[in-house]
């Protein structure tokens, strides 16, 4: 090989390394860290899988829409946040598509976003009988990723009485179990206070059986 | 507590942990490269790569090795993404178009990772893990080596000889990269981060309808993803998708992966020069900058200016309720300031001020503390520049760490601080010249403006975050969007080598009692407002018309 032109012999060096780093980080540690992933903490590597009346309803990482056919919201669930993650080709528009996570994009002085927060900010107070003051600001936002699957404790707090309603619950009941369902801060100081919108209505429906 | 106290404590465990690590783990860099004894394993890999580890290479030597591996590596990572679709795991997803695997290979070989194309739905499996994640790898790797070859230049005296380019590569991978990694990855699988096979499927949800979860081995690429300050997505989303990054746990965890390495090199560097003070004054400037930075982007994201986000009462568009508007803000002044480039939340949708801070923090070079090995590259020629006007005060030759700043050196380090602005504004400055680029911006007003020119900005600083709200799908984006990003990283790069080169010949000088010194405050002050000043009068102009005159509309 010692013959080769110098500058054959580093492309061909670069060869065989690229080949040695992709066989060693791009394929060993990958499946090892994978079957390490799998055998040590099986179900957060599999996605947080969550069932509900003996079937995988989704992921307690993901939200997912509470809608009818129309895409109109159901009263008896809580709602997530708006969602930009939406198959183009949905002829329903939901949103929680995992296979096109996304944000919207639109800047602080956008007239769009502006129009977008104060329809949301309507409809939302409406839907849920509260003043419009009353919703709060990540319930007039869209998510980061479009699968955001919390909800502040005050934008789960107005649902309250609409779900109660549509369930013929007291309102106490419903509330204890937001209560129960709110995460505050990891440690006291990380993050943010939250709650898990599917593991919520998960356990209102449990709740019902 | 409140939010913003809460804030403050996220970030003193994060300045505490990465305090913890400085001494440890820089002195560790230090030993990877000072051992004399190659590992039984590395042996065994530089006889399959067919390389001799025992060369000395010149800096010409060192360059084109780096050279032929970058190119190597582009052609291979653009080769597997043009067949993907005949791969195992390809989880559907055809072939991706000439121009997407282009720009996307010169992505990853430069440690930039913009990505014009959304994971989820355009890459398989095998694609992301063994093409994409390698480079995540692989890139990082080259960052350090050529940070410590310029070291050399300083430490060795009457040679013409940096290393070697594949020792260093290999070493850095095997040593540092491949063990954290392994630490990290399992870290972040029991946080919730996915690591599986399983291919695209539909489940039906709680209200019966169908939802395709995507899944794919997540947590093996995230952490290095972070740690190699790459910052490709293995989902459209990023770090804010939750299965990249699940918890507030996580998102901490995430952003000390982002910083860690970068703020031990300056140790590193201290132990190589035999002058740990050296090391100080160096992650001092990083520090303070960094620590500036994100507590501007947390006071204008608290603010929530912009009649938007007014409206809606908190700057919670394109934030994810678990991080809130700490943690969104200390991720994007982290990975900014870093040349990480991976989002937990929006920048486009960040308010003008705290948008205009994240782009701030490239336009800085990438130095406070910036990419693995490619921060302390860049921070080592803004000192050499900070000596030099030092110099001209008081009329002598000026000398940093016992080597002479001569003409040669200077005309080094002024082409690497002029080549990637350039790239960046002429970029910018093309695609706002021509109708069809500019038909792709999708906000309205100085908005808009910000978008095209944080675009170049990130891909010349080998950053990769976008701004977003720009149609770089276009071919346009596409190609010269490549062509910026290799700019950026090698042609700094050869410079850095040749400086290193022309360090290492001359002889030591000892130190007088004209000798600025460089391990005082005194330099640290002057070093900051070297780095403001230049990059002030470098791109105030693209700042005022974009971000200022948004934020003061």
């Amino acid at each position: 090989m010692n013959r080769l032109p110098t500058v054959l012999r580093q492309h061909i060096a670069a060869l065989r390394a690229i080949l040695v780093f992709t066989v060693i980080c791009g394929i060993i540690y990958p499946v090892v860290m994978y079957g390490v992933a799998q055998a040590a903490f099986p179900d957060q590597a599999n996605g947080s899988v969550v069932s509900a009346g003996g079937r995988v309803v989704g992921s307690s990482l993901l939200c997912q829409e509470f809608a009818d056919a129309k895409g109109n919201p159901l009263p008896r669930y809580f709602q997530p946040r708006a969602s930009n993650a939406v198959s183009a080709s949905d002829k329903a528009g939901y949103g929680c598509d995992p296979r096109f996570s996304a944000a919207s994009n639109l800047g602080p002085n956008n007239p769009m976003l502006r129009q977008a927060v104060q329809q949301r900010r309507a409809s939302i107070a409406k839907f849920n009988g509260v003043s419009p003051s009353q919703v709060p600001p990540d319930a007039v936002t869209s998510s980061a990723s479009g699968l955001d699957p919390d909800i502040s404790p005050q934008y789960a707090d107005i649902q309250v009485n609409r779900v109660a309603i549509a369930r013929h619950w007291p309102a106490a009941t419903v509330r204890a179990l937001v209560g129960k369902y709110t995460q505050g801060r990891t440690l006291g100081f990380l993050g943010e206070p939250r709650v898990d919108v599917l593991n919520l209505n998960i356990a209102l429906d449990q709740l019902t059986s | 507590m409140s939010s913003s106290l809460a804030g403050f404590l996220q970030l003193g465990l994060l300045v505490v942990a990465l305090a913890a690590c400085y001494k440890p783990l820089g002195d560790y860099i230090a030993r990877i490269f000072t051992s004399e004894k190659h590992l039984r394993a590395e042996k065994a890999l530089y006889k399959t790569m067919g390389v001799e580890a025992d060369a000395d290479q010149r800096w010409g030597t060192y360059a084109r090795s780096l050279l032929a591996f970058s190119l190597i590596s582009v052609l291979f990572l653009y080769l597997i993404q043009r067949i993907q679709e005949w791969l195992p795991y390809s989880n559907g997803m055809a072939n991706v178009s000439p121009v997407t695997a282009f720009n996307t290979a010169a992505s990853f070989v430069t440690n930039t990772n913009w990505q014009n194309y959304s994971g989820e739905s355009t890459m398989g499996y095998v694609t992301q893990m063994a093409g994409l994640a390698v480079q995540n790898f692989a890139s990082a790797a080259v960052g350090i080596a050529i940070v410590v070859a310029m070291i050399r230049g300083f430490t060795r005296t009457k040679t013409d000889r940096l290393g070697n380019f594949w020792v260093d590569l290999t070493r850095v991978t095997i040593r540092l990269l491949l063990p954290m990694s392994v630490i990290g990855a399992i870290i972040l699988t029991a946080t919730g981060v996915v690591d599986n096979f399983s291919l695209t499927h539909t489940i039906s949800t709680l209200a019966h309808t169908p939802q395709s979860i995507v899944g794919g081995p997540v947590a093996s690429q995230e952490v290095i993803k972070e740690m190699g300050n790459n910052g490709g997505g293995f989902y459209n989303a990023n770090s804010a998708h939750p299965f990249e990054n699940p918890s507030p746990f996580s998102n901490w965890f995430e952003i000390f992966l982002i910083l860690v390495i970068p703020f031990a090199l300056p140790r590193a560097f201290g132990k190589l020069v035999n002058d740990n003070r050296q090391g100080y004054v160096l992650v001092a400037v990083m520090a303070s900058l960094w620590l500036i930075s994100v507590a501007g982007i947390s006071y204008f994201e608290w603010q929530h200016a912009g009649p938007a986000l007014q409206s809606a009462g908190a700057a919670m568009e394109g934030k994810e309720v678990r991080f809130g508007i700490p943690g969104s803000s200390l991720f994007a002044g982290s990975t900014t300031a870093t040349s990480t480039g991976a989002v937990n939340s929006f920048h486009d949708s960040f308010t003008a001020f705290g948008g205009g801070i994240v782009l701030f923090n490239m336009m800085l070079g990438e130095v406070v503390p910036g990419g693995v090995g490619a921060g302390l590259y860049g921070l080592l020629m803004l000192s050499m520049l900070t000596v030099f006007v030092g110099g001209l005060m008081v009329g002598r030759t000026p000398e940093y760490l016992g080597k002479k700043i001569r003409p040669p050196e200077m005309k080094y380090a002024a082409l690497y601080i002029l080549a990637t602005p350039a790239c960046a504004l002429t970029g910018a400055a093309l695609s706002l010249g021509f109708k069809a680029p500019r038909s792709v911006i999708f906000n309205p007003g100085p908005h808009g403006l910000t978008e095209v020119i944080y675009a170049y900005t990130s891909m010349a600083n080998n950053n990769g975050s976008a701004f977003a709200g720009l149609g770089t799908a276009a071919t346009w984006y596409q190609v010269t969007g490549g062509i910026v990003m290799l700019l950026g990283r090698f042609a700094p790069e050869i410079f850095v080598l040749a400086l290193g080169g022309s360090l290492a010949r001359q002889q030591a000088v000892p130190a007088s009692a004209g000798t600025l010194e460089t391990h005082k405050p005194l330099f640290a002050g002057m070093l900051v407002g070297v780095i403001i000043i230049l990059v002030g009068l470098t791109y105030f102009p693209a700042l005022a018309l974009g971000p200022f005159a948004e934020g003061l509309h």
